[in-house]
C-alpha cells in the first residue's frame, strides 16, 4: 500500500516544485516508507496538480478500497478505507462507528465574521484533504526555513475511515449577529440532579468530532485543525475515546463499556434510514431552515466510580443494567437481540429507564466511547464514558431521557456527569464548492 | 492565521536559492577550474582573485602556516556566508557556497581567533541571479546595534540588585530583580546564541545538570523570595551576575546574526513565553512572570519591525496578521499592568487565574503561529 504515501505528498501544483527533486519518479520527501519502492507519484495517478478529490483507494499493489458514502451504510468497509467527505448529511454521525475518537470544543477568539467565515473554508479544504488520507496545505515537507503546512504524523497512514464532524455550541449564536438564527431544538441544557460539571470540560462555541479507526489519524486530525485556527479559535476542551462503546451496525458485536456490559443494543443502525429520518435527521420543516439535513449533538463526560462498581455483586450488576452480563440478554430473554420485556426488570434498571417505551418513544443515535485518562490523585482510574447522542431535537431526545435517568436510574451509585455540551450539527457539506456551515453563513449556501 | 505561504513568486525565487538558501558547504575533491585559491599562513591571507561570479563560489584553501586556521566569507556586517574551522597547518581544503552578488570579506583565522586577516570580495550578478537584499542587510544591522544596546542599558540595573543584595537590603533588591531582566530577556535569543553564558545566569532550579552549581538571577530569587535572606553566598553570587552579564556586554555584538536568524529568534521569544512564562515557571518565587512577559515580546516585536519592510514585500497578510496579533497580545498585557503606561509594574502572577492564563496562551499561540512563517519570508533576501 505505497500509494498513500504517494497521495499524502504535499500538492506541489502551485510551482513551488521541490529543487533536486525527480519530478516523475516516487514519493515526496519525509514520505516514510515506500519510497523508491518503484511506487507510481501521485502525479502519474491523478495528473499534474492533482484532482481535489479525496483518494482512499489503492491503486497500487493492493486491492481497491472502496470509498464509503458518510451517510450511507458502509457494512464490510475495510479499516483503511475514506469515508466520503461530501453529503446531504455530515460524516460521522450515521457513519459505522470507528474504533478511535478525538473530540474538542473551541471557543471562538475573534469578532470579526469574515475571519470566521474564511477558518470555516479553511477547516473544510483540511477536513476534505484528511479525510482522503491526504495531507494539509502543502503537505509535510517545504521550505527549509518554514514550519511545514502539515504537522507529518499521518503521513503514510491510511485514511482510516476518518470523520470530521462540526457544530456550532449555543455560545456562538451570542456572535456575529446570529441571536436570531440559534435553533430553537439547540436548548441550553437543565442541571439534572446528580450533575457536577467542570466549567472547563464544558461548553463550547465549536466542537468538531474526529473519528477513525487509528488513534493517530484522529489526533492528526484535530491538532492540525487546532493549528490553523490559531488566532480565531482556541482549543476550550478536548477529549480521547477508544473501544466505541455504541454500535451502529447491526449483525455486528455490540461492544462493551467499561463495566464490562454490552451498550448500544438498541441503537439506530447505518443503514435504518426511516429511524435516522425520524429521530436523528433535521426535516426541512423542523422550523430552522439552514438546519436541514443536520442534526444536534449532546456530549456528556461520564465519570465511572470504576472501583465500587468492581466490589458490587454480579446480581446488583444485571441488576442495575436490566441486563445479564455474559450474554447482554434483557431480563428473562435468553439472548442479546431479544425485545426487552420492561416489567420484568427492576423500576430503576438502567435499561427500563432509557428504552423509548419508558420515554414517550424519545430515540436518540448514541456514539460515546469508553476513555482512560489516566489516574487520579487518589489512584482511581480516571475513566468512564464519553457519552455522544445524536438527535433532531435535544427537548425531545436526550433531556426527556436524562430527566427519567437522573432521578431513577441504580446506575447513578456508580457514575458522575462532569462535562456537559450541546450543538447543533449543521447538514453536510456537499461538495467541493460547499463548506461547513455555509447554510448559516453564506448567502443561501454560496 | 490562515496558513499563508510564501507567495509563488517568491517560492519559485526560494526554490532556486533553496539547495544553498545563503550558505551551505560541500567539500569536493576535485577543485573546480575556476576555484579562487586561498593561500593562509600565520599573518597572510592570499587570495587569486578579487571577484567572481554569482552562484556556486569554490574556495580552494591551502593553510601553509604553523597554526590551524579558520577560512570564512563574509557578509559586510560580520555575517557567515560559509566557513571552515580547522585547517590543520599544511592542510587542504575546498569550500562551496551558493552566493548571492554583493561586496564580502573573505577572512583567515589563524590560530582560529580575533579579526583574522581579511580581503575584500565582490560578487558580480550574473543574469537572472537575485541582488541581496540592502534593507534586509540594514535590519540586520540595526538589530545588532539594538542587542548591544540593550545590553549596554541593562549593565547599570543590574548594578542596581546586585548592589542591594552586597548591602544586605532585602527590600531593594527585590524591587531592583525584575527591571534588571528586561534587556536579556528581550534580545535572549542573541545572548543563548553564545552558550555559555545563559547557563550561568539564567537557569531555573529545575535546569541545572548535576554537580552543576546554581548561579544567577534565579538562585538570587529563590534567596530573596523564598528564604527571605541575603548571606555571604548570595553576595558573591551577586559580584559573579555582574562579571558573567559583562562578559555578555562585551560579546554581544559579535554575534552571529542573519535575517533568518532574526526572525527566528523573534519566533523562539515567544516559546519562551509560551513553555516559561505563561506556566508562571520562570519566575515562580517571585511572580513577576509578566515583566519577561512583555520583554520577550518586545524583544521578537523589535526584530519584526526591522523585517517587516523585506517581509511585505513578499508576504502582505502575513505581516498584516503580524500587526493585529502583536497589537492584540500587547493590548492583553496592557490590562495586567499595576503602574503607569510604559511602566514595568504587572500583577503578580500567582494572582492570575487559570482561565486568564489561558486567554494569554491562546493569545500567544495567536502571534506565534503567523510568527513561525516570518523565516521563510525573508529567506530570499
Amino acid at each position: 500500500m505505497t500509494e498513500h504515501v504517494a497521495a499524502s505528498d504535499g500538492e506541489q501544483g502551485a510551482g513551488a516544485a521541490h529543487p533536486g527533486r525527480d519530478e516523475t519518479a516516487g514519493t515526496g520527501p519525509g514520505s516514510g516508507s515506500g519510497s523508491g519502492s518503484g511506487a507510481p507519484s501521485r502525479r502519474s495517478l491523478l495528473g499534474w496538480g492533482g484532482a481535489g478529490l479525496a483518494l482512499g483507494a489503492a491503486a497500487a499493489g493492493g486491492a481497491a478500497a472502496a470509498v464509503t458514502s458518510g451517510d450511507s451504510g458502509g457494512r464490510g468497509s475495510s479499516e483503511a478505507a475514506a469515508v466520503a467527505f461530501h453529503g446531504t448529511h455530515q460524516a460521522g454521525v450515521s457513519t459505522p462507528v470507528q474504533d478511535r475518537l478525538h473530540f474538542a470544543a473551541f471557543d471562538v477568539k475573534t469578532d470579526d465574521r469574515e475571519e470566521f467565515v474564511q477558518l470555516l473554508k479553511d477547516w473544510t479544504a483540511a477536513a476534505a484533504r484528511m479525510t482522503g488520507g491526504r495531507t494539509v496545505g502543502h503537505g509535510a515537507a517545504g521550505l527549509p526555513e518554514a514550519p511545514p503546512d502539515d504537522t507529518g504524523e499521518a503521513v503514510g497512514l491510511k485514511p482510516s475511515r476518518l470523520t470530521l464532524t462540526l457544530g456550532f455550541g449555543p455560545s456562538l449564536f451570542e456572535r456575529f449577529g446570529l441571536k436570531d438564527r440559534r435553533p430553537e431544538a439547540l436548548v441550553d441544557l437543565p442541571k439534572f440532579p446528580g450533575d457536577n460539571l467542570d466549567p472547563a470540560r464544558s461548553g463550547g462555541d465549536l466542537c468538531v468530532q474526529a473519528c477513525a479507526d487509528d488513534p493517530q489519524v484522529a489526533v492528526h486530525a484535530i491538532r492540525n485543525l487546532a493549528r490553523i485556527g490559531f488566532g480565531t479559535v482556541a482549543i476550550r476542551w478536548s477529549q480521547l475515546g477508544f473501544g466505541k462503546t455504541s454500535s451502529t451496525t447491526p449483525g455486528a458485536q455490540t461492544p462493551r463499556n467499561l463495566m464490562g456490559f454490552k451498550d448500544g443494543t438498541r441503537n439506530i443502525a447505518s443503514d435504518e434510514t426511516k429511524r435516522l429520518d425520524e429521530h436523528v435527521w433535521v426535516g426541512a420543516k423542523d422550523g430552522t431552515d439552514w438546519m436541514a439535513g443536520g442534526s444536534y449533538l449532546v456530549a456528556r463526560r461520564i465519570r465511572m466510580n470504576i472501583e465500587t462498581w468492581d466490589r458490587t455483586s454480579l446480581q446488583e450488576q444485571e441488576d442495575v443494567f436490566g441486563r445479564d452480563k455474559r450474554e447482554g440478554a434483557p431480563v428473562g430473554k435468553p439472548k442479546e437481540h431479544d425485545e426487552p420485556f420492561l416489567p420484568a426488570m427492576k423500576p430503576t434498571a438502567h435499561v427500563r429507564l432509557a428504552h423509548p417505551d419508558s420515554n414517550n418513544g424519545a430515540t436518540i443515535l448514541r456514539r460515546g466511547y469508553s476513555f482512560t485518562d489516566g489516574t487520579d490523585g487518589l489512584g482511581r482510574l480516571e475513566a468512564g464514558l464519553f457519552f455522544l447522542a445524536y438527535q433532531r431535537d435535544v427537548r425531545k431526545g436526550f433531556i426527556t431521557v436524562q430527566r427519567h435517568l437522573a432521578r431513577q436510574d441504580a446506575l447513578n451509585e456508580y457514575i458522575q456527569h462532569v462535562g456537559s455540551a450541546v450543538f447543533a450539527i449543521p447538514p453536510g457539506v456537499r461538495d467541493a464548492g460547499d463548506w461547513w456551515g455555509s447554510t448559516l453563513f453564506g448567502n443561501a449556501g454560496n | 492565521m490562515r496558513a499563508v505561504r510564501v507567495s509563488v513568486v517568491t517560492a519559485a525565487t526560494a526554490a532556486v536559492a533553496l539547495a544553498c538558501a545563503t550558505g551551505c558547504t560541500a567539500k569536493s575533491d576535485a577543485d573546480s577550474g575556476n576555484a579562487i585559491k586561498v593561500t593562509a599562513a600565520d599573518s597572510s591571507c592570499d587570495t587569486s582573485a578579487k571577484q567572481a561570479p554569482a552562484g556556486q563560489v569554490t574556495l580552494s584553501i591551502d593553510n601553509k602556516g604553523s597554526k590551524s586556521t579558520e577560512v570564512e566569507i563574509l557578509f559586510p556586517d560580520d555575517r557567515i556566508v560559509s566557513e571552515k574551522e580547522n585547517i590543520g597547518p599544511g592542510t587542504h581544503y575546498t569550500l562551496t557556497a551558493e552566493i548571492k552578488p554583493g561586496s564580502y570579506e573573505i577572512a583567515c583565522r589563524p590560530g582560529m581567533k580575533g579579526h583574522g586577516v581579511r580581503q575584500k570580495f565582490t560578487v558580480t550578478g550574473g543574469a537572472g541571479s537575485a541582488k541581496r537584499d540592502p534593507q534586509a542587510d540594514g535590519a540586520v544591522a540595526a538589530y545588532r546595534e539594538y542587542a548591544q544596546d540593550q545590553a549596554d542599558q541593562t549593565l547599570p540595573k543590574v548594578k542596581v540588585f546586585t548592589d542591594a543584595i552586597k548591602r544586605g537590603d532585602l527590600e531593594a533588591a527585590k524591587k531592583a530583580y525584575a527591571p534588571s531582566r528586561i534587556g536579556w530577556e528581550r534580545t535572549e535569543p542573541v545572548a543563548e546564541s553564545f552558550g555559555d553564558i545563559d547557563p550561568k545566569v539564567d537557569t531555573r532550579a529545575d535546569g541545572l545538570e548535576s554537580g552543576q552549581k546554581w548561579t544567577g538571577w534565579h538562585r538570587l530569587e529563590k534567596a530573596l523570595w523564598q528564604d527571605k535572606k541575603i548571606g555571604p553566598a548570595e553576595k558573591a553570587l551577586a559580584g559573579q551576575l555582574v562579571t558573567d552579564l559583562t562578559d555578555w556586554q562585551q560579546r554581544v555584538g559579535k554575534a552571529v546574526i542573519s535575517p533568518t536568524s532574526m526572525a527566528n529568534g523573534a519566533k523562539e521569544l515567544l516559546d519562551e513565553v509560551a513553555t516559561g512564562k505563561v506556566t508562571g515557571e520562570e519566575d515562580r518565587y517571585s511572580h513577576t512572570d509578566l515583566v519577561d512577559f512583555k520583554a520577550n515580546v518586545e524583544g521578537a516585536q523589535k526584530a519584526y519591525e526591522l523585517l517587516k519592510p523585506v517581509a511585505a514585500k513578499h508576504d502582505a497578510a502575513l505581516t498584516k496578521e503580524l500587526d493585529k496579533q502583536f497589537a492584540s497580545l500587547n493590548e492583553l498585557l496592557d490590562g495586567y499592568r499595576t503602574g503607569a503606561p510604559g511602566s514595568y509594574a504587572y500583577k503578580s502572577y500567582d494572582k492570575v487565574g487559570e482561565s486568564d492564563r489561558k486567554q494569554l496562551s491562546d493569545s500567544v499561540n495567536a502571534l506565534a503561529e503567523p510568527l513561525s512563517k516570518l523565516a521563510a519570508t525573508v529567506v530570499a533576501s
